[in-house]
């Protein structure tokens, strides 16, 4: 053992600038299942409070869903619980094709292989896919995941401006040379709710002839007419060469993640991925219920169609009531505060009136534009979203914010 | 301002700058977050393809490449 003092000084010296930069994350202890209604200790100790959750990625309210609760069951006793196993050795159980072919049917691509997340996803396909003759053409506000993915991968690592599709242009122009080009994007971004413009980028991928990888983890399953996600919203189903997404938000909530797109990608990350050849299979109890959330979306559109209109309601609601709103479509709703220490403030305000919804502040979003992300679900009835903008009301004229932009907001708590 | 600076420094603001901030050859970049690790790649790229040049890992440091003055020195270092 040599985790000696002078180790044990370090770490905690560390931890303690982490504290001292207010940078500090901590766990609130959730009691109940994940629903638009929450029972959540905090401070750790402190006795439950219900609360109603403004935060969650469970886009379709399906993380605790009967039907999806009853298919995990049906996985557990059929199926087991464990697989003991990665993929290619003895870890592929029928259900395991049933779901990448359910995933592939639904988001309209070639084929599908499943990850232990979108992380894991990101993290492999790149380095299998692409090497140092090519080029990985980014938009800045990519995930973290797709970054640590690229750094993963020999290519050149670009990026553009985001969503500056001159500048997109202007760097496919500089890279004609290299052997493949692909632009890399963000269905929709998860800190600002924006959506990719996707038609642009397939018309310049044409012109210019690049891949396009997207990754949806915030838009597969509710985005899009029939929830396809965002290459069905802009119009460009079957053009988009690599599609990674997540079983993690809207489709169940729990965990797992998948390569879609063009069969031959597919397949060498099947061969080549490491995090698919040196992890285990996803287990399956999630496998079942997830096979079952897309039977679910892909029978009906009416979880899809409530989310859309429980998005315009509090969009409107925050717009009305005066706060600084990220413009958008999407059901992330970021309420822009700027200074970190005030949107830590005004979620404590929040929790305190029964509102679950968490400050984000550098370096999760840049230095200056520190907010309250709340999230959209059709879990939500009208009581919740009406209990939440009355609340958000009160917070928001305690520190005298409403009707007021980064301006105003910045002159009196600073950046 | 030197012939090499005034390059580096329109190719930032071209590149990195937006809402028409000001910078000079001395305003930091990645400490001030215009510049991060992952889109310094664009500037490494723009420097080695201009001047026919290979930057070490080494030399791209944060440290090295947070003003355009400093970041010239490296360029010029390397060119002789």
């Amino acid at each position: 053992m040599a985790f000696n003092k002078n180790a044990r000084d370090h770490y905690n010296g560390v931890l303690q600038d982490i504290k001292d930069n207010g940078l500090f994350k901590e766990e609130r202890f959730i009691c109940s299942a994940q629903d638009a209604d929450i029972f959540v200790e905090y401070p750790s100790g402190a006795p439950q409070k219900k609360v109603i959750n403004m935060c969650a990625n469970n886009y379709l309210g399906l993380s605790s869903h009967p039907e999806v609760v009853k298919a995990a069951h049906e996985g557990l006793d059929y199926r087991g619980y464990g697989m003991s196993s990665v993929r290619f050795i003895c870890g592929t159980q029928d259900i395991h094709r049933e779901l990448e072919a359910n995933i592939s049917k639904f988001l309209e691509t070639e084929d599908t292989i499943l990850f232990s997340s979108c992380m894991d996803a990101n993290a492999g396909v790149f380095e299998s896919v692409f090497n140092d003759q090519d080029v990985l053409i980014a938009d800045r506000l990519v995930h973290a995941s797709i970054i640590d993915g690229m750094r993963l991968c020999s290519a050149l690592n670009e990026s553009f401006k985001h969503s500056d599709m001159e500048h997109l242009e202007k760097k496919l122009q500089t890279y004609q040379d290299k052997r493949f080009r692909c632009i890399v994007t963000d269905g929709v971004f998860s800190m600002d709710g924006d959506i990719a413009k996707l038609d642009e980028i397939c018309r310049l991928a044409e012109q210019y002839d690049a891949m396009v990888f997207v990754d949806d983890s915030h838009a597969s399953g509710f985005l899009g007419k029939h929830g396809k996600g965002t290459h069905e919203l802009k119009g460009v189903l079957g053009k988009i060469d690599i599609i990674t997404t997540t079983l993690g938000k809207a489709l169940g909530g729990a965990s797992g993640g998948c390569v879609s797109g063009r069969k031959e990608i597919v397949e060498m990350c099947r061969q080549k991925a490491r995090p698919y050849l040196f992890s285990n299979a996803l287990p399956p109890v999630i496998v079942t219920a997830a096979n079952k959330v897309i039977e679910l979306v892909m029978s009906t559109t009416e979880r899809r169609d409530k989310l859309e209109e429980n998005t315009k309601f509090w969009r409107k609601g925050l717009q009305t009531a005066g706060f600084d709103l990220v413009e958008g479509e999407t059901p992330i709703v970021p309420i822009m505060l700027y200074n970190a220490k005030l949107s830590q403030d005004i979620s404590r305000d929040l929790y305190q009136r029964g509102i679950y919804a968490i400050g984000f502040f550098f370096p999760v979003v840049p230095q200056g534009k520190a907010r309250i992300r709340t999230q959209i679900s059709a879990a939500h009835e009208r009581h919740h979203l009406e209990k939440a903008l009355a609340a958000f009301t009160e917070v928001g004229k305690k520190y005298d914010i409403l009707g007021k932009g980064k301006k105003e907001i910045t002159e009196m708590y600073g950046l | 301002m030197d012939e090499l600076e005034q390059t580096i420094l329109d190719y930032v603001i071209d590149e990195y700058i937006e809402d028409g901030e000001e910078i000079g050859v001395e305003s930091p970049l990645i400490s001030a977050g215009i510049v991060d690790s992952f889109s310094m790649v664009s500037l490494k790229t723009f420097l080695e393809r201009r001047y026919k040049i290979s930057i070490p890992d080494d030399k791209a440091s944060p440290e090295a490449f947070d003003n355009v003055k400093s970041i010239a020195q490296v360029v010029r270092d390397i060119l002789g």
